[in-house]
């Protein structure tokens, strides 16, 4: 039988490898979207700040999970529509 | 997916929540291989976005019946910011968002592993606490803390240093600092030995408390001293590499959670990082340990002489090279960071479009490593409405210049240095460049002489076929612009 690390670190290795065959052969055109687009996703750290913060009371874990918050959704809602921004731009056909 | 504080056990944390968050993974890697090609690549983004906001409301159902408020300030505020950011951004300081970005998350990650630390071990009850935190949180949780605040803490710090530098606010050049390879294995060596200890061997709160803080600290100013040393032109590694830490940041803290969405979202992330980080390193022909550790730029003396000794140049005005554009028949653009310090991206568009009308072919010869970021000149020239079919990447173009008439160079020093095919021992030697001087007349636009980030001479300037233009470049485009409508008109 696997303990839980064991198989986290399973998961983690074999998306390591999703990855790189996934993102294979990138035009250069796309690069500042896709890393843009890469580092909204890496705000996915979001939903844990979401655990870190779940009470009223004004503790210390409140508010380093607060914060993360805020850093966390900037990172998401920044980098999502930042990327789009630029994507339309390369959709636009000539006038 | 035992989020450590969920509230309901019962099925819907059991089988549902895990279930959604796997079709947010999913999603993920869909939207992520949309990126990868032009057509599909906005519904990519979209894609990515909607499995980001399905992990954010399964999460929050998860959590059920809490107090809300902290979470709720801390979205709308974070949402707020982000969004007013991304509508505000001038196409031009892309890579300085993309690193402030990057910092945003792995500062985010370093806080939820420090507020686990805090929720978990240090606010419980000191009587219920005898032992370690590897005792409170299991051993692997406990170290995935202490990794995730160190990764979290360096992509935050370095993403800072890497906006201040790109921003101007703190020199472009390289920072050399003494003994900087000890400083760093002693911060690095530092921040795990702190780690190690805070997890496994000290008692008591304070003591834990201060350690973690320690890890923190330590890994902030690593962070910093890891950035300080590399120099402008080498910010599209960094930034790429910066991008991947961030991801690796994420799912180091899904090791703390022991939440796979997390961790497979952070590994997707890093591997797409490391990707770019690759690519651009190859353009450079310089490995990443070089990068990284090199401080390029700053030993010059190399054959081929320093960078300010200079023959005579051939510089001419706008109304030269007007007359040398009427009768050109194809013209390749070559843009570099210049073209983006002087916003010059629309004007080099209405000049091509001006020479199409005339029949005259253009096309764009971009390198990978052009600008700050890597695919920044892209972006740029997306913004101006530039059709991406005419940007051709350094392979497609560098046979085309022997039947190219003119050339005109905006702002791009290194990449079309001769000296890298020709001078052996040269600083950039091997590194690929555009043969722009195969090209009947070569333009450089370009303020001085001085030389580019590698700190060397371009023999181009002294080229027989080279006309150079001083000025700012958008001011020159647009002087060489009005001579053209004016010769047209006569």
């Amino acid at each position: 039988m696997m303990g839980p690390l064991l198989i986290s670190i399973y998961v983690f290795v074999l998306a390591i490898f999703v990855g790189f065959e996934v993102i294979t052969k990138v035009p250069p055109t796309l690069h500042t979207p896709l890393m843009s687009g890469a580092n909204a996703i890496s705000g996915i750290t979001l939903v844990g700040s979401l655990y870190a913060a779940q009470t009223g009371e004004v503790t210390v874990s409140n508010l380093l999970g607060c914060l993360a918050i805020v850093l966390a959704s900037i990172n998401v809602v920044g980098g999502f529509l930042v990327t789009d921004r630029m994507l339309k731009m390369f959709g636009k056909k000539k006038r | 997916m035992n989020a450590p504080a969920a509230v309901d056990p019962g099925a819907l944390s059991a089988v549902v929540v895990p279930v959604l968050y796997l079709v947010s993974a999913v999603l993920f890697i869909f939207g992520i291989k949309g990126l990868t090609r032009v057509r599909t690549a906005r519904r990519g983004n979209l894609l990515a976005a909607g499995a980001m906001l399905l992990a954010v409301v399964t999460t929050l159902l998860d959590l059920g019946l809490v107090d809300y408020r902290w979470i709720l300030a801390g979205l709308v505020i974070g949402g707020a910011v982000g969004a007013v950011a991304a509508v505000k951004v001038e196409m031009t300081a892309m890579p300085e968002m993309v690193a402030l970005f990057n910092g945003a998350g792995g500062g985010a990650s370093m806080l939820v592993a420090l507020a686990v630390l805090w929720l978990e071990v240090l606010e419980l009850d000191p009587l219920l606490v005898a032992g370690t935190v590897a005792g409170a949180l299991g051993p692997d949780s406990a170290l995935s803390t202490m990794l995730s605040i160190l990764i979290g803490a360096v992509t935050l710090s370095g993403s800072v240093v890497a906006y201040l530098k790109l921003q101007g606010k703190i020199s472009g050049q390289p920072i050399l600092l003494p003994g900087r390879h000890a400083v760093n294995a002693l911060l690095l060596a530092g921040a795990l030995g702190l780690g190690v200890w805070a997890a496994f061997f000290a008692q008591g709160h304070a003591l834990i408390g201060g350690l973690a803080a320690a890890v923190a600290l330590a890994s902030l100013v690593l962070g910093i001293m890891l950035v300080i040393p590399i120099g402008g032109a080498d910010m599209p590694v960094v930034i790429s590499l910066l991008n991947s830490y961030s991801g690796l940041a994420a799912a180091a803290t899904g090791f703390v959670l022991n939440n796979n969405l997390l961790i497979i979202s952070g590994a997707l992330v890093g591997a797409s990082g490391l990707i770019l980080t690759q690519i651009m390193c190859v353009a450079m022909n310089r490995t990443l340990a070089n990068v990284l550790f090199g401080g390029f730029g700053v030993q010059a003396e190399a054959p081929g002489g320093a960078g300010s000794d200079y023959g005579p140049v051939r510089s001419y005005g706008a109304e030269d090279a007007a007359l040398v554009l009427e009768s050109a028949e194809t013209v390749v653009f070559v843009p570099g960071y210049g073209l983006a310090v002087a916003q010059a991206q629309h004007v080099v568009r209405e000049l091509a479009d001006l020479l199409a009308k005339r029949g005259c072919k253009v096309t764009y010869g971009i390198h990978p490593v052009a600008g700050r970021m890597p695919g920044h000149m892209n972006v740029l020239l997306a913004e101006a409405d530039v059709p991406y079919e005419q940007l051709l990447e350094m392979d497609k173009v560098n046979p085309e210049f022997k039947q190219t008439d003119v050339v005109i160079v905006v702002g791009a020093n290194d990449v079309v240095n001769p000296a890298a095919e020709k001078v052996p021992g040269s600083p950039v030697y091997g590194m690929p460049v555009l043969q722009v001087w195969e090209a009947g007349t070569v333009m450089l636009i370009k303020r001085s002489l001085s030389p580019g980030f590698a700190g060397i001479k371009n023999e181009l300037f002294e080229y027989e076929n080279t006309m150079m233009l001083f000025g700012d470049a958008k001011e020159m485009l647009q002087e060489l612009l009005a001579e053209m409508k004016r010769a047209a008109a006569a």
